[in-house]
């Protein structure tokens, strides 16, 4: 039944009226819920959660053909290039045994002048593995959505990595889907190191692939290729995560080159990471020993940790993961 | 003899099947693809029912459905909810108030007044978010999803066909 069928019908307005009111009373209700709801983790949180465990599973639905079409390609194209990786992986195993050698002497060294110097070390951190099932790329939202949420130890702040480097952070959580906010989102500011000065700056995104460099504090000029990492600074994300390399935007700003971008974000893991103060109990630091203990060694994460994320991880019930940050 | 009467266009078909179809273009193009190394674009699907809308015969229906669909998609994008409300609200209210104007135009010049509106909504967004943020967004972010939805005018113009000879009121 049409609108003027019924009881509305009999009302004498200029139809034009009436829809210009109507607009400008809806726009003006939009902008009050824009500057009312803006903020991420404000009192509209519930209708974000609630929208967010609505969207994951569909987004899981339609982007599972999408995964499989992928692997098969995949497949397909590692079948015909058997060949050449097999060249390629036989380099690069003898060039990993080399430095594996190396690794193990210098894993020594430096238990022992940890020892030395009687440094405390943080303790591993638990995380959880998720699938991101869809994503926002826009100029005024980077955003993903992941198939894991509070049910598996998950809130909001939790740093997020993929196989490359630092991802984003968490900033919506519902019972099993988790809103990550990119680097390179407009609100996205994260305490950074410059590895080679020591320089800080904060990596601040813009929507753009490749976020800001502001605030920089360093004595020693920023070189493109420079190794970013996150400085831990203001303790809401660990210390010594891989970000990017700095490179030179063609706007002549000082830009981050994400590690995160040199594979799709398909699987991510989430560090149960919270603030400083989670690593810095006392309780929970590895007490000084004399060198040459056997405890003082700093306990080598599971392989698991180490190791790139499998295509098709098991989502564990309870975070038994750890990564060391 | 007399004259056909125009068959009403049900507000099911005329307001509920674009919004449907628009959000669920949204959502299929929020799949997480890299194809050799690039994203799936991200354009503003609302925009082409709001065109067509504004230049159909004014309704209180539109405004209502767009605040609905531009909700939905701050929901879906994880964008502070009222932003794409706004936007496409604006746009629909430019095209709105020059409707007049625009009625009888040729599809090259309707094409432009669509570009003309997608700008409008895109710089709406960038000021709102720049002012929230505190610093500008990427103006080649938004340039690029200016061009992708610009080029969604074919819809637009396909509803505007499909609805111009009917009667849409309701």
């Amino acid at each position: 039944m049409s609108l003027r069928d019924g009881p509305l019908g009999e009302i004498k307005a200029p139809v034009a009226w009436v829809a210009a009111g109507v607009l400008v009373v809806v726009l003006i209700g939009a902008i009050s819920l824009f500057v009312a709801g803006g903020s991420r983790s404000g009192p509209t949180g519930q209708l974000r959660g609630a929208a967010d465990s609505l969207t994951a599973p569909v987004g899981g639905v339609i982007a599972a053909p999408v995964r499989v079409a992928g692997a098969g390609v995949g497949a397909v194209g590692a079948y015909f290039m058997a060949g050449s990786q097999n060249g390629e992986l036989r380099a690069d195993l003898a060039a990993a045994l080399s430095w594996r050698d190396e690794a193990l002497t210098l894993r020594q060294e430096n238990a022992r002048l940890r020892g030395l110097l009687g440094l405390r070390t943080s303790p591993p951190l638990p995380m959880v593995s998720a699938e991101t099932v869809l994503d926002a790329r826009g100029p005024f939202s980077n955003s993903r959505l992941a198939d894991a949420g509070a049910a598996d130890g998950i809130v909001e702040g939790n740093p997020v990595l993929s196989d490359h480097g630092l991802v984003g952070r968490v900033v919506g959580v519902s019972a099993h889907a988790s809103r990550i906010m990119l680097l390179t989102d407009v609100d996205s500011r994260t305490p950074v190191m410059i590895a080679r000065t020591n320089g800080r700056a904060i990596l601040t995104g813009d929507g753009g692939p490749n976020p800001q460099l502001a605030y920089l504090r360093t004595h020693d000029a920023l070189q493109e290729g420079d190794r970013v990492l996150t400085s831990g600074d203001g303790g809401v994300v660990p210390r010594g995560l891989p970000v990017g390399t700095v490179a030179k935007g063609v706007d002549g700003v000082w830009r981050v080159a994400l590690d995160a971008d040199a594979e799709p974000i398909d699987f991510v893991r989430i560090l149960l990471f919270k603030d400083i103060s989670q690593v810095a109990t006392p309780a929970e630091l590895t007490p000084n020993q004399l060198p040459g203990a056997a405890t003082d060694v700093p306990e080598a994460p599971p392989p698991s940790a180490a190791l790139p994320l499998s295509p098709k991880p098991a989502k564990p019930a309870a975070p038994s993961q750890a990564a060391q940050p | 003899m007399i004259a056909r009467r125009a068959r009403p266009v049900s507000p099911m078909v005329w307001i509920l099947g674009p919004m449907a179809a628009a959000f669920a273009a949204s959502l299929i193009l929020a799949v997480p693809l890299r194809v050799a190394g690039l994203q799936l674009p991200e354009p503003v699907f609302a925009l082409a029912p709001a065109f067509a809308w504004a230049m159909a015969r004014p309704s209180v229906m539109p405004p209502l459905a767009l605040a609905a669909l531009g909700l939905a998609l701050d929901l879906l994008w994880g964008d502070p909810p009222g932003l794409w409300a706004v936007c496409i609200l604006t746009a629909y209210a430019l095209v709105f108030f020059a409707r007049r104007i625009l009625v009888g135009q040729d599809v090259l010049a309707l094409w432009g007044a669509y570009a003309l509106a997608c700008a409008t909504a895109m710089l709406v967004g960038f000021a709102l978010v720049g002012l929230r943020a505190g610093h500008a967004p990427s103006l080649v972010g938004v340039a690029l999803q200016f061009v992708v939805t610009v080029a969604l005018f074919p819809f637009a113009w396909i509803l505007i066909e499909r609805y111009e000879a009917p009667d849409t009121r309701f």
